[in-house]
């Protein structure tokens, strides 16, 4: 009996009810807009890049994007667009003597920029090195889960976006979906990336992410403080990175990222490169600094060292 | 009068894509079932997200661009036609290079469309077109790729339409345009070849890419895979349709192979031999290719089928004997085109991505629905190459012409693909 065939069989019914959909979804696509399309999709579909919206455009585009955000997520959404503040490029400082491996930098950056949870994006890798074989990457174990951290003969390696002044990831992007911006943060616009993947390619540390699924982002856990640039919620098949929480950082100046902030033993530190008075500067000046992968000149704004 | 003529030839070339025998269209239904099952597989990669793909952060290209790299080089080869024919005047090949160019239009149409369903916003693709969207040229390999990719592609069409119209109308094509467009699209073609081999190679970031000799390498590996597909195709065209082709002009397109492959070949072992002598950090994607690297060893049997499989045909193809006799130059054909896939596909590709940036192993190997969509683009492909070979073979067997009045078209050929034993009376072999 057909009736019960298909009752015994939900999963085959759902897998062809989502098949429908997509066909529906792929004419919908290729077809004239219906007429009571909300306003919302085509406005979308013809936004403009990022840096070549007129003021009142951006504020459009913001408002939009607020109003569709706050209802998805049941909460007041705040999308800012804050500039660069003058006179600041931002740098960033790690201590490999007192990274102890908790990965808690890495759960705070999820939180704070509004990753997807499932499949997870983390913008912060952590690497498990031997002491004995120094920053050897070949040898790094990237998925080390003791019940206890630090383990013996091991040093941890956080990596994340080096934010570099010379960063191949943007030069190769066939749109300019992503730039450096005046105070040294590397951001994507991401209603402008088309989902190349190119700029993955090119990065030497792996710091861009791709949204493979639709990014799973539950509404209770979602922060409603949000730059157009940082941690508003992406669509899928777009690429995003660490912005160094620029809705943190333009907003409130000298205010840090949720990584330093949260970091239990001081080893991440973050300031203004042009300031000659700021801890990053004198870390610089006075420690024993290296950057990763020096022999690619991309100059990182991300700075190794021992304090210890 | 003009407008009305090419209207004429228009509505001919309609007609004649609708008629055929049989084979012509179980041929052609095949080719549509493949492709409405590349349709079906890439709905569901739209509705949801390339994660259906078996591509990762740690590998985010896969099979989709591998099949894209190895399709640009099949296009760039319809130029090893051009250069005997237009700038040597061999009369055996000039009366097919014209099949090239198709094949090269053929494969374009599946170079787009594979990059089309990599992306991962395809409604965005307007932000590639200059003016209106936000081009990075000269900034970005892609950029120039987008741009060359579609003059080669317009190129090969124009061209070999503007022949195929003119000898409907039993006229020889105006020289002074053929030629200079004829001649462009030899740099054209290695262009197309040597702005995706720089899209890899100018990745600091990837030893296994970052070397010099791999635009040299692309076009090598080219101009042996294209070729054998056409050698392949020019022994099926004349078999089933009246289209006369020479033995000569097969074999020395097989003779043009066998240099290709030794410098492929040549070039293989020079970077073999520079990662391994040196033995720095850098050798490690070529030992994950080659060897394995700990414990990781899923693209190791590919490889050593892909170099068994080039050398042998290296061999096939140099020796007179077995590149002139068909059993030897078919089988070298078949052994050439694995080979180079293999090795001008995944090979290059997935190594450039293992161990990634930070050192991890992800061992990537496509899905079914990746598998499916690639399909579907195949038979595109193949699809568009019929349609093409439908309108041109009737054409240059002068059976599809311009009538009397010289505005309706008169069809003749109504079969196409006719039973070989049909054909037997007129054997133009030797």
């Amino acid at each position: 009996m057909p009736n019960q065939e298909s009752r015994d069989n939900p999963a085959f019914r759902m897998s062809r009810r989502k098949m429908m959909k997509g066909v529906a979804a792929v004419l919908g696509a290729l077809a004239l807009p219906e007429k009571d399309a909300p306003a919302s999709v085509w406005e979308s579909f013809f936004q403009k890049h990022f840096r070549e919206m007129s003021k009142p455009e951006l504020e459009k585009v913001l408002a939009r994007l607020e109003k569709e955000y706050s209802e998805k997520y049941r909460k007041a959404v705040k999308v800012r667009a804050t500039p660069p503040i003058e006179g600041v490029l931002y740098g960033y400082g790690l201590d490999l003597s007192r990274c102890i491996g908790c990965r808690r930098c890495v759960y705070a950056c999820v939180q704070e920029n509004n990753q997807s949870r499932d499949p997870q994006i983390h913008y912060i890798r952590v690497l498990q090195l031997n002491k004995e074989r120094g920053v050897d990457l070949e040898d790094a174990e990237h998925y080390y889960n003791p019940s206890k951290v630090p383990e013996k003969g091991h040093f941890y390696m956080p990596v994340q976006c080096h934010q570099c002044e010379s960063p191949p990831c943007t030069k190769v992007c066939p749109v300019q979906a992503t730039w450096k911006e005046r105070d040294g943060i590397v951001v994507v616009d991401y209603n402008w990336c088309i989902g190349c993947r190119y700029c993955m390619a090119a990065c030497p540390y792996g710091a861009r992410h791709f949204n493979w699924k639709k990014p799973g982002l539950p509404a209770a856990e979602m922060n409603p403080e949000t730059h157009y640039l940082g941690n508003r919620p992406r669509p899928v098949g777009v690429v995003e990175k660490c912005t160094y929480c620029i809705q943190r950082v333009r907003n409130a100046p000298g205010r840090y990222t949720a990584c330093v902030e949260i970091c239990p033993v001081g080893a991440r530190k973050f300031g203004n490169l042009l300031d000659p008075e700021s801890e990053i500067r004198y870390i610089i000046e006075n420690k024993r600094v290296f950057i990763l992968k020096e022999d690619l000149n991309t100059r990182p704004k991300f700075y190794y060292f021992y304090a210890t | 009068m003009p407008m009305k003529m090419i209207w004429g030839f228009f509505k001919g070339t309609l007609t004649l894509v609708a008629k055929g025998s049989r084979a012509y269209y179980v041929w052609v239904s095949c080719l549509l079932v493949l492709i409405g099952i590349g349709v079906l597989a890439y709905i569901y990669q739209m509705e949801n997200g390339l994660i259906v793909t078996a591509m990762r952060d740690q590998v985010s290209w896969g099979f989709y661009i591998s099949n894209f790299t190895f399709l640009v080089g099949v296009a760039a080869a319809a130029v090893l036609l051009v250069i005997p024919a237009y700038v040597y005047h061999w009369k055996p090949i000039k009366e097919i290079a014209v099949l090239g160019e198709m094949l090269a239009v053929s494969a374009m149409v599946m170079c787009l469309l594979f990059v089309t369903v990599d992306i991962g916003r395809p409604d965005r693709f307007w932000h590639l077109i200059p003016k209106i969207g936000l081009l990075n040229f000269p900034q970005s390999m892609l950029s120039w790729d987008v741009v060359v990719l579609n003059i080669y592609l317009v190129l090969n069409l124009t061209i070999s339409v503007f022949i195929l119209y003119n000898l409907y109308h039993k006229r020889e094509p105006n020289k002074a345009f053929t030629t200079p467009l004829l001649l462009f699209s030899i740099p054209a073609a290695i262009s197309i070849h040597t702005v995706t081999a720089f899209l890899y190679n100018g990745l600091a970031a990837r030893p296994f890419w970052n070397a010099s000799i791999l635009a040299p390498r692309f076009l090598a590996s080219a101009f042996c895979s294209g070729p054998a597909f056409m050698i392949m195709l020019f022994q099926i065209i004349r078999k089933y349709t009246r289209i006369e082709i020479k033995n000569e002009a097969i074999f020395k397109v097989a003779e043009l192979i066998a240099y290709s492959m030794f410098i492929n070949l040549f070039l293989l072992g020079a970077e073999v031999f520079k990662e391994y002598y040196s033995n720095t950090v850098h050798l490690a994607p070529l030992q994950y290719l080659l060897q394995g690297l700990k414990g990781h060893s899923d693209l190791v049997p590919y490889i050593w089928t892909a170099m068994i499989f080039n050398i042998s045909a290296f061999f096939l193809f140099l020796v007179p004997q077995t590149r002139e006799n068909y059993v030897t130059l078919n089988i070298g054909c078949v052994l050439i085109f694995i080979g180079v896939y293999i090795e001008k596909g995944m090979g290059l590709v997935i190594p450039g991505q293992v161990p990634d940036t930070l050192g991890e192993i992800y061992e990537y190997a496509p899905t079914g629905i990746e598998l499916l969509v690639s399909l579907g683009i195949w038979a595109t492909g193949l699809l568009v190459y019929t349609l093409l070979l439908r309108v041109a073979v009737p054409i240059l067997t002068g059976e599809f012409f311009v009538g009397e009045d010289g505005v309706k078209a008169v069809i003749v050929d109504t079969e196409f693909i006719r039973r070989a034993d049909h054909l037997a009376e007129q054997s133009y072999r030797d």
